[in-house]
């Protein structure tokens, strides 16, 4: 296990080396039917329940490739600036394992489908946001292996197990890996880069429909490369942290790396070339197989599929298809809305963009939709787990809302609670307020009536407010609001009392 | 082309997983060091502007549509497995992660 | 006519299927009379690793039911056949002729089990085969050789020599071979009986257990040229589930088995195939053929495929390469044997001590050849030289069909070898396949018949005709033609000159 002093601290291991990375995603393809045969894909099913000959890889069967599963590759490598390959082969990667059926898996080798891309993502720094450009090696595809789980023994963990079960419901899952070239020039932000680029690939996937990247249920798995250097020197000897499975774990396991490799450079140590794997709750890796000798995959063509080799035509016709690219979208997005970099960024990170967009289209008053979109509504989508795009709330009822706090039938406090008997089920707007008795107290006498009762049980506050000191009358306006349970109209108690009074600002 | 040694034997039957016995892996030394220097004479004849041919026959984009239909049953499965647990296929343990 | 009880089993399949459409006899009766005679002799031939009687019987009840109700039956219906156990049969062991297997009972029909049950054959059952295809005399089956009905000492061929030897014993009228390097011509050619391997995607491979997947093609095997159309015809096609399929309409075999025709045709003579090596009695019976060929009015002209040279090493670079994936899944995990699982041993110990114990020494042999030469470091020098070789061999055909319309030769260096012989020496089993490998590198088709006995030792030699992809119907044209010359020589088939068992 790792201890305090394994480790340098962040920043002065970047004080002394520079960081390079290199990040390989793997991406479930949400398809209706696996990568080469008609099973069906759905997260969840009883164990081995969707399999056939083809996945489980009995003798004599044979695969086809899925007609969608190649468009969504290539749409996704058009949407990344890649080159689309004229011709190229799937190829047999040879290693025995227990959750790979046939003891190879089809993948593409010296052949991507899609190469030479790039993907510019977005970090906030305290002198602002800075792009960076992540250069794209290839995206191909491949297929996932089945899911082990391992039993007996106390850990639960592969070591110390007494044996595995293997469920291949997964095993065939289409799936597409993108690789990058190495990352260099991120110095200390060098985790944040990692981890915009993984969000921005999940923007960018769920924007095509080619994926729903959802990440809990693993479609989406990143191997992380990190090395260090001295500045000027030639790149250091790099790691491979495996399966980290969600965005804060990219940025922790890199993290985690720099300061790990830092520690071995800076004792005189040497970074071996090694597979690591991340823990999830340490937020640490730990040594897995040294790649020393590497694996011999024994790769060639797969002589059971034959060359995919998309025409122009078929090219043009996929890209018409690509839909506003996120980046883009944003931008366009944050100029017609006229508002800052940082809060669009609080709007994409809420996952809001589409929702806003969508309420302003409706009519919505757009202050009105980034508000309630980022933060009362994705308050209680966080609080009930929820997708923001869940939520069972239409551009009309925040209209209505809308119009209930402009003629003053509703404060804010009021229409949270109206958003929250919507989210219940508790009817249309006017039936959540009227079900709710949602209203604000506007009759004079009987605010009249509080406001001399909160005078009368404070009454050295009242001697204040007379004396001049108007900023105390919040404390009476607080009663007020007290006493009604929050269906007043907190300006208009503070107007009456300051006439009570007779108290001007 | 240099001739094979019993250890590359050995680390081919490991590769391969193959648990060669002693004899076998001095056996197969002999034979595999013939057959392959016998058939290292495909070098003798190609030249680099030969394209390689993996497929015989010229067959290019052959797709299935992306329609889900139900695969095996599962007890069917079951009675093929040399062992079953909790509808799963059992494994004896694994030492290596992948 | 009417089909006499005792000779049902030496009736040609196109004769039986008429009779028993036309009622004559029953296809119940036709089954029976093949499963009696397996019971009679198999236990000397065993061509048969597993025979499936009632299932066969249920099926031609079927069959006669069918029949008298009035539905139309297609060509073969009620002919009873054996298939070769390379493939998947629902619910019926499918061994490979390999102990990893054994036992195993696959969840699903290939398609040419599928092709086979939807033209309303009956399968008798699954034959002998060289463990998982790899060999060429049927020795290396785990569950025993099989033997030559023309005599028992003697090899059937290879790999599908339980399927050559069912034809030559009457036990089946037809049979399913599956050919890689020769694994249905080697074998009719020393069984003195029919073999064609279609053209590379003529006929699905779902469901062929794959030695190798880029040269192993599924055909038909019978007695006589016409019933291997018939079977051909019946086999062949696209199928959806496999993507090297060909999607092109299937040449009309069984038109040009009809025709028999060779007037105007130019045949060209592989120099590079025959000659040295190349048995006396062989290369006397083929010359004989090659005369009787010119007399039907065919010009033969001398060929040269210079690269063919090379055939032998290129193919035990890319089989062994290729089956070394194809049979990696055979670990004991998911079906089939399974080894040392006592709790202690781990799952990669339990992987090599099932693939120790369940595959042979020369499925083990090919293991590594193909792990060796699918090596990084030595890839390019193997494999990837290996593949050159493919695309020049393919080019000594197509200049030579830009030439002549098929190309002949012996199919087989030599007639049936003694069991034991050759079992251990390797490269000496492998020259077996001499002629017949080229033909699955480019992927073109070819058909063995027989086309006498070596005077020697009175065993039958095969002559191959090879033709252009997708161009089967030329091997029926010339193999129809040439058979019908022999048949009028001999006056009968040469198969009638086995000895009885």
């Amino acid at each position: 296990m790792s201890t305090a002093h394994d480790t340098v601290d962040f920043a002065v291991a970047l004080a002394m080396f520079e960081p390079v990375l290199g990040i390989e995603t793997h991406v479930e393809l949400g398809t209706n039917s696996k990568m080469f045969c008609s099973c069906p894909t759905a997260f969840g099913a009883d164990a081995n329940t969707q399999v056939c000959p083809v996945c489980l890889g009995l003798p004599g069967s044979m695969p086809v490739v899925n007609r969608t599963a190649v468009e969504s590759t290539i749409r996704m490598g058009l949407a990344l600036n890649c080159s689309i390959a004229p011709w190229c082969r799937f190829a047999r990667k040879n290693y025995f394992y227990p959750d790979m059926p046939k003891d190879y898996q089809i993948s593409q080798y010296d052949e991507p489908l899609c190469f030479d891309g790039y993907l510019d993502v977005t970090v906030e720094t305290d002198d602002g946001p800075r792009v960076f450009r992540v250069e794209i090696e290839r995206v191909h595809m491949e297929e996932d292996t089945g899911k082990l789980t391992h039993a007996g023994g106390t850990t639960g963990r592969i070591h110390g197990a007494d044996y595995s079960l293997v469920d291949y419901n997964r095993a065939g899952i289409p799936l597409i890996e993108i690789v990058t070239r190495t990352i260099v020039g991120t110095g200390s932000l060098a985790p944040q880069v990692a981890k915009a680029y993984v969000a921005e690939l999940r923007n960018l996937m769920r924007a095509l429909g080619v994926s729903d990247v959802r990440m809990e249920e693993g479609s989406l798995r990143c191997d992380v490369n990190v090395s260090l250097n001295l500045p000027g020197a030639e790149l250091g000897t790099r790691s491979e942290t495996k399966n980290v499975n969600s965005l804060r774990s990219v940025e922790r396991a890199v993290h985690s790396e720099i300061e790990r490799q830092a520690a071995v450079l800076t004792t005189g140590g040497r970074v071996i070339q090694e597979t690591r794997h991340f823990h999830e709750d340490t937020g640490r890796s730990t040594s897995g197989r040294s790649k020393e000798q590497a694996e011999d995959y024994r790769y060639f063509p797969e002589p059971d599929l034959v060359p995919v080799a998309p025409s122009e035509e078929w090219i043009e016709e996929l890209r018409g298809t690509l839909p506003e690219l996120p980046a883009l979208k944003r931008a366009r997005l944050q100029a017609a809305w006229g508002i800052g970099e940082h809060e669009l960024q609080t709007i994409v990170n809420a996952g809001a963009l589409e929702l806003v967009e969508a309420a302003i289209a409706d009519g919505v008053d757009p202050a009105a939709a980034r508000k309630w979109w980022t933060g009362e509504l994705a308050r209680i989508a966080n609080d009930r787990d929820l997708e923001l795009t869940d939520l069972p709330v239409t551009s009309a009822q925040i209209r209505r809302v809308e119009e209930l706090v402009a003629d003053g039938s509703l404060n804010d406090k009021l229409a949270r609670q109206v958003f929250d008997g919507l989210i219940a089920g508790e009817g249309d707007v006017d039936a959540v307020v009227a079900g709710r008795g949602l209203a604000v107290v506007s009759d004079d006498s009987s605010l009249l009536a509080a406001i001399d009762e909160a005078l009368a049980a404070q009454p050295d506050v009242a001697e204040k407010i007379r004396g001049g000191k108007v900023q105390a009358a919040g404390a009476i306006v607080g009663a007020v609001m007290k006493t009604t349970r929050g269906q007043a109209d907190a300006a208009k108690v503070r107007a009456l009392l300051l006439e009570r009074l007779g108290v001007s600002e | 082309m240099t001739a094979i040694t019993r250890a590359e034997v050995e680390h081919l039957a490991r590769l391969a997983r193959l648990q060669l016995s002693a004899d076998e892996l001095d056996h197969y030394a002999g034979q595999l060091d013939v057959i392959l220097q016998s058939v290292a004479r495909v070098a003798e004849v190609t030249a680099d502007d030969i394209p390689p041919t993996s497929h015989p026959i010229p067959v290019e984009n052959v797709y299935r549509e992306d329609v889900a239909r139900p695969g095996l049953d599962r007890a069917e499965i079951a009675a093929g497995a040399p062992a079953w647990q909790d509808d799963r296929f059992r494994v004896p343990r694994i030492l290596d992660e992948e | 006519m009417a089909v006499m009880e005792g000779d049902l089993v030496r009736q040609e399949a196109a004769v039986l299927a008429r009779a028993i459409a036309e009622g004559e006899v029953s296809a119940e009766e036709v089954t029976r009379a093949h499963l009696d005679r397996i019971e009679a002799v198999d236990e000397r031939v065993h061509a048969f690793l597993q025979v499936t009687g009632d299932a066969a019987l249920e099926t031609a009840r079927a069959v006669d039911r069918k029949r008298s109700e009035g539905a139309h039956l297609g060509p073969l219906a009620g002919v009873p056949i054996a298939v070769k156990d390379v493939l998947t049969m629902r619910g019926v062991p499918t061994t490979c002729g390999s102990r990893v297997l054994e036992g195993w009972r696959p969840p699903y029909d290939s398609a040419v089990v599928e092709r086979l049950r939807a033209a309303d054959m009956v399968i008798l059952g699954k034959t002998n085969m060289d463990e998982f295809a790899m060999g060429s005399s049927t020795e290396h089956s785990a569950y025993g050789p099989t033997h030559n009905p023309w005599d028992l000492d003697r090899i059937p061929g290879g790999s599908g020599g339980g399927s050559a030897a069912a034809l030559a014993s009457f036990e089946a009228p037809l049979a399913i071979g599956s050919d890689t390097g020769g694994s249905i011509r080697q074998p009719a050619a020393v069984t003195g009986t029919v073999g064609v391997k279609p053209t590379y995607g003529g006929v699905s491979r779902y469901g062929l257990i794959a030695l190798a997947s880029s040269l192993d093609q599924a055909g038909p095997c019978a007695r006589t040229v016409m019933d291997t159309a018939l079977l051909h015809a019946a086999i062949a096609g696209h199928d959806a589930r496999d993507s090297t399929s060909i999607s092109a309409p299937v040449p009309d075999v069984v038109a040009a088995a009809q025709r028999g025709d060779v007037r105007g045709m130019k045949i060209g003579l592989v120099k590079e195939l025959g000659g040295d090596g190349y048995q006396a009695g062989v290369s006397q019976r083929f010359n004989e053929a090659v005369e009787i060929l010119t007399s039907l009015g065919a010009e033969v002209v001398e060929v040269s495929c210079p690269n063919f040279e090379y055939a032998l090493a290129a193919y035990y670079l890319i089989l062994p390469s290729e089956a070394s994936s194809n049979l990696a899944r055979f670990d004991g995990m998911r079906y089939g044997l399974r080894v040392g699982d006592d709790g202690q041993h781990s799952v990669e110990e339990v992987m090599a001590l099932t693939r120790e114990a369940g595959f042979g020494a020369e499925v083990k042999r090919r293991i590594m050849i193909g792990t060796y030469a699918l090596s990084s470091g030595y890839y390019d020098a193997y494999y990837g030289q290996a593949q050159k070789v493919r695309t020049l061999i393919t080019r000594d055909f197509n200049a030579a069909f830009e030439k002549v319309d098929v190309l002949i030769s012996p199919t087989a260096p030599t007639t049936a070898f003694k069991i034991g012989d050759k079992v251990d020496d390797p490269i000496a089993m492998y020259l077996n396949d001499i002629a017949t490998i080229p033909v699955n590198l480019a992927g073109n088709t070819a058909m063995s018949l027989p086309v006498g006995l070596a005077p020697e030792d009175g065993l039958p030699v095969g002559l191959q005709i090879m033709a252009p992809p997708m161009a089967d119907d030329r091997l029926y044209l010339v193999g129809s033609a040439l058979e019908e010359a022999l048949v009028d020589r001999w006056g009968h088939l040469l198969i009638e000159e086995a000895p009885a068992l």
